[in-house]
């Protein structure tokens, strides 16, 4: 297993870089995996990564894009519940970036 | 539909809930659920039962290979692979049960 | 949506003691992200997989059932369950995590039978 060293402390990721032990998650090994995907956090990427964090804390699962877009928008507003939205601020896939800064697993389906 | 059944009617109860469920159609006895299909089985009643409302197959090589080829149920249509496949390509679903 | 096909997915297995539960609830997930008709079945002792109240610390296996509720989500909202497999395991409707149709053996068969496609767990 690849390790990643953030800040003086070493974290387990798997082979595509997500982070292996949930409970690891901090801001800094969030920040460090924004980097890795070229991304610089504002509010609106925290947000989503919150949300997300959010729903798996619920129900144990990573949402598929569709499931995530439909999610946000009930929760924060149609105009931030919408693809272009959510793909301007993770270009590579909401599913796929955010999740891994959340330091989530991969989302099922997720291909 | 075509049920197929893989499990002995012994150590498990999936014959038994597919005879309780479906709806009617084919069933074919695969694997150690072809011990099902053998003359004096505990199942052997139940299955006789079923015949009314089912097609009943087993597929010989699988019953061959158990030494009960010389066993079958009267009633029961033995099936090769050839014919394993027919009954996939005759009938719109198939539901292979676990 | 015309061209999507309905896809049941019965699941007759306990969770935790075989990897089937997980294995089917997986596979329900990515099936349903591609906009098919999804229904779920619960009959033996797959009706387990809905039970409130799973708390799977003790055995370090990870609770999954969360999970189930997430189905709406995913526009998975027919969950059947067979009347005769609940009252065998001394369950009623309140005992489960998400809310489910109860149909009798008759009318789970019938319902099979409308299927394109049945995938067994």
């Amino acid at each position: 297993m690849p390790n990643i060293e953030v800040a003086g402390k070493s974290y387990e990721t798997d082979e595509e870089g997500y982070l292996v032990n949930l409970a690891d998650w901090n801001t800094d090994v969030a920040n460090y995996m924004a980097q890795t995907e070229n991304i610089t956090m504002t509010d609106s990427h925290w947000e989503v990564v919150n949300f997300l964090r959010e729903y798996f804390e619920e129900y144990q699962i990573a949402p598929a894009v569709r499931v995530l877009t439909k999610a946000i928008g009930k929760k924060l507003g149609a105009e931030k519940g919408n693809s272009e939205y959510l793909y301007g601020l993770f270009p590579y896939g909401p599913g796929k970036q955010a999740c891994k800064i959340a330091g989530l697993p991969k989302p099922t389906g997720c291909i | 539909m075509l049920n197929i059944i893989n499990k002995s009617p012994m150590t498990s109860v999936t014959l038994d809930t597919c005879l309780n469920t479906a709806a009617g159609g084919d069933i074919l006895l695969i694997e150690d659920a072809v011990y099902a299909a053998t003359k004096g089985n505990a199942a052997e009643a139940r299955l006789r039962q079923a015949m009314d409302q089912f097609k009943i197959y087993v597929l010989m090589p699988d019953l061959e290979a158990r030494g009960l080829g010389d066993r079958l149920i009267d009633g029961i249509s033995p099936v090769d692979y050839g014919g394993f496949v027919d009954l996939t390509s005759n009938n719109k679903t198939c539901q292979s049960w676990l | 949506m015309s061209d999507a096909k309905k896809f049941m997915f019965v699941n007759r297995k306990a969770p935790y003691g075989t990897i089937y539960a997980l294995e089917s609830l997986e596979v329900v997930l990515i099936t349903a992200a591609f906009d098919q008709d999804v229904s779920l079945a619960f009959l033996d002792d797959g009706v387990y997989q809905l039970k409130k109240g799973q708390q799977t610390k003790g055995i370090e296996i990870k609770n999954f059932s969360p999970a189930y509720r997430a189905l709406e989500d995913y526009d998975v909202e027919k969950l059947y369950v067979e009347k005769e497999a609940m009252d065998a395991r001394g369950l009623t409707e309140d005992d489960f995590l998400v809310p489910v149709t109860v149909l009798s053996r008759a009318e789970m068969g019938k319902l099979m039978e409308e299927q394109d496609v049945v995938l067994s767990f």
